[in-house]
């Protein structure tokens, strides 16, 4: 425990204003959550970035392999029907 | 081995930890797996090549090859470097700054660049390589970093004409990097584009007021712009024909545009800058040209530039202890977050599974 090499890894997610979702703004390392938190603080909210700070340890995220891509999102391709502009509606009927 | 795929990598904790390269590993190094992988390599290169000759952005769980991935470590890494050793020169002015608003505005900046070393140092690690072995190679003198840092500041004036210049020709380097290939990369740049105009902005805010000073402050700062004017240029990097990897790292969409290219961009706006107050620029063959609309400028020293980078510049020796001098000192700061991170979780009593 002499160093930094054990510290883990988190994801910084920030909350630019209310009302807008949290977004992944980077990483750093750190002993522990308190101060993943206060390092996110100085490291990516200098400037009025944000309003609220997620720190996620980085080992807790699952995340899709590049192999699955095609498995898991190449479907959605030929279900065009899924998208409003698939249908025809005259211009008569108005918005809608 | 020559094919990056059969080697095995060691990752880091990202969530964007790459699993294909493991399953090449598990397969086994049996011969005829060999010669299919080779084959799929070959593919996969030729795949990639035009993945990102298309404009696609490469994120850290894809393929890619082991060349591009060992040219980004390095180029983002030592990147990382300068940025953290490009604090020394200037925080040497922070006692001495001259007002106190000039004081805040000056540990801001180098606070700014303490966060470009983290932006970028992260980026790097998404490709497999630790912090630690970063930090390691620069503390170390195995790892380089911009050869600009390894020159005095000597008053006053230069950090302003550090700001205008080595952030100024920074800055035109990084604005190409926003659109690199390789994500993690190119976010970095975005983020740290944003901060640094400040930096260029308040440099030449620095060097303004001594222009229009007395006349010995005007001579104090065309001094610093004689001094660190060659060297500013010469941080683009050698010539685009003296330039090796250039052409790949273009190939690949790593770079946007040639050590040449960006050199001119910046010595066309920087004439501005210094004509703007009366600032001459060290450079007798200085001249436009009106068929390149485009300034002509003289040979740079390279023997100098070689000499600084192998490290016999002014101050190559004194920035390696400085930085060493700092990481030891701040050993017992990391030593007391990971104990206090320790004691807080013994104190916590287990949590469960959601």
């Amino acid at each position: 425990m002499s160093d930094t090499s054990n510290w883990p890894l988190w994801e910084v997610f920030v909350r630019s204003k209310n009302g807008l979702a949290h977004k992944h703004a980077g990483s750093l390392h750190a002993p522990d959550a308190d101060m993943a938190l206060k390092n996110a603080r100085d490291v990516y909210t200098r400037r009025s970035e944000g309003v609220s700070l997620w720190v996620v340890p980085s080992e807790a995220i699952t995340a899709s392999s590049p192999d699955e891509k095609d498995l898991l999102f190449t479907p959605a391709d030929d279900k065009v029907y899924r998208h409003p502009t698939f249908y025809d509606i005259p211009d008569e009927v108005g918005h809608m | 081995m020559p094919n990056g795929l059969i080697q095995e990598q060691k990752y880091g904790r990202n969530p964007d930890h790459d699993i294909s390269h493991e399953r090449f590993v598990n397969v086994g190094v049996n011969c005829g797996i060999y010669i299919e992988l080779m084959a799929n390599a070959v593919d996969l290169t030729t795949t990639f090549d035009s993945y990102v000759a298309a404009e696609n952005r490469v994120e850290p769980k894809q393929w890619m090859p082991e060349k591009y991935r060992k040219t980004l470590v390095r180029q983002i890494s030592q990147h990382a470097h300068s940025e953290v050793v490009g604090m020394l020169p200037e925080a040497n002015w922070i006692t001495r700054a001259p007002s106190l608003r000039a004081k805040l505005i000056l540990i801001a900046k180098v606070q700014d660049e303490g966060g470009h070393g983290l932006y970028l140092y992260s980026a790097a690690e998404t490709l497999g390589t630790s912090r630690e072995t970063m930090v390691g190679d620069l503390l170390s003198g195995k790892a380089k970093y911009s050869s600009i840092f390894n020159y005095p500041s000597l008053t006053w004036a230069d950090v302003g004409v550090i700001g205008w210049l080595v952030d100024g020709a920074a800055i035109a380097n990084q604005v190409m990097l926003c659109r690199t290939s390789y994500g993690p990369y190119s976010r970095a740049m975005v983020r740290i584009c944003k901060e640094e105009s400040f930096h260029q902005r308040q440099g030449y805010e620095i060097v303004m007021k001594l222009a229009r000073g007395t006349s010995d402050q005007k001579a104090m700062v065309q001094d610093a712009l004689n001094r660190w004017w060659w060297p500013s240029i010469m941080m683009f990097g050698p010539t685009d024909d003296n330039s090796p990897n250039s052409e790949q790292s273009m190939k690949w969409r790593i770079k946007r545009k040639s050590n040449d290219q960006l050199r001119q961009e910046f010595i066309d706006k920087t004439v501005v800058h210094a004509e703007f107050l009366d600032l001459s620029i060290p450079d007798e063959d200085l001249k436009w040209n009106d068929s390149r609309q485009s300034y002509d400028y003289g040979e740079i020293n390279w023997d100098e530039f070689y000499r600084v980078i192998q490290g016999d510049g002014p101050c190559n020796r004194q920035r390696l202890i400085a930085r060493n001098k700092a990481h030891d000192e701040g050993r017992w700061v990391r030593e007391a977050a990971t104990a206090f991170a320790a004691k807080q979780a013994a104190k916590k009593p287990a949590k469960q599974a959601p």
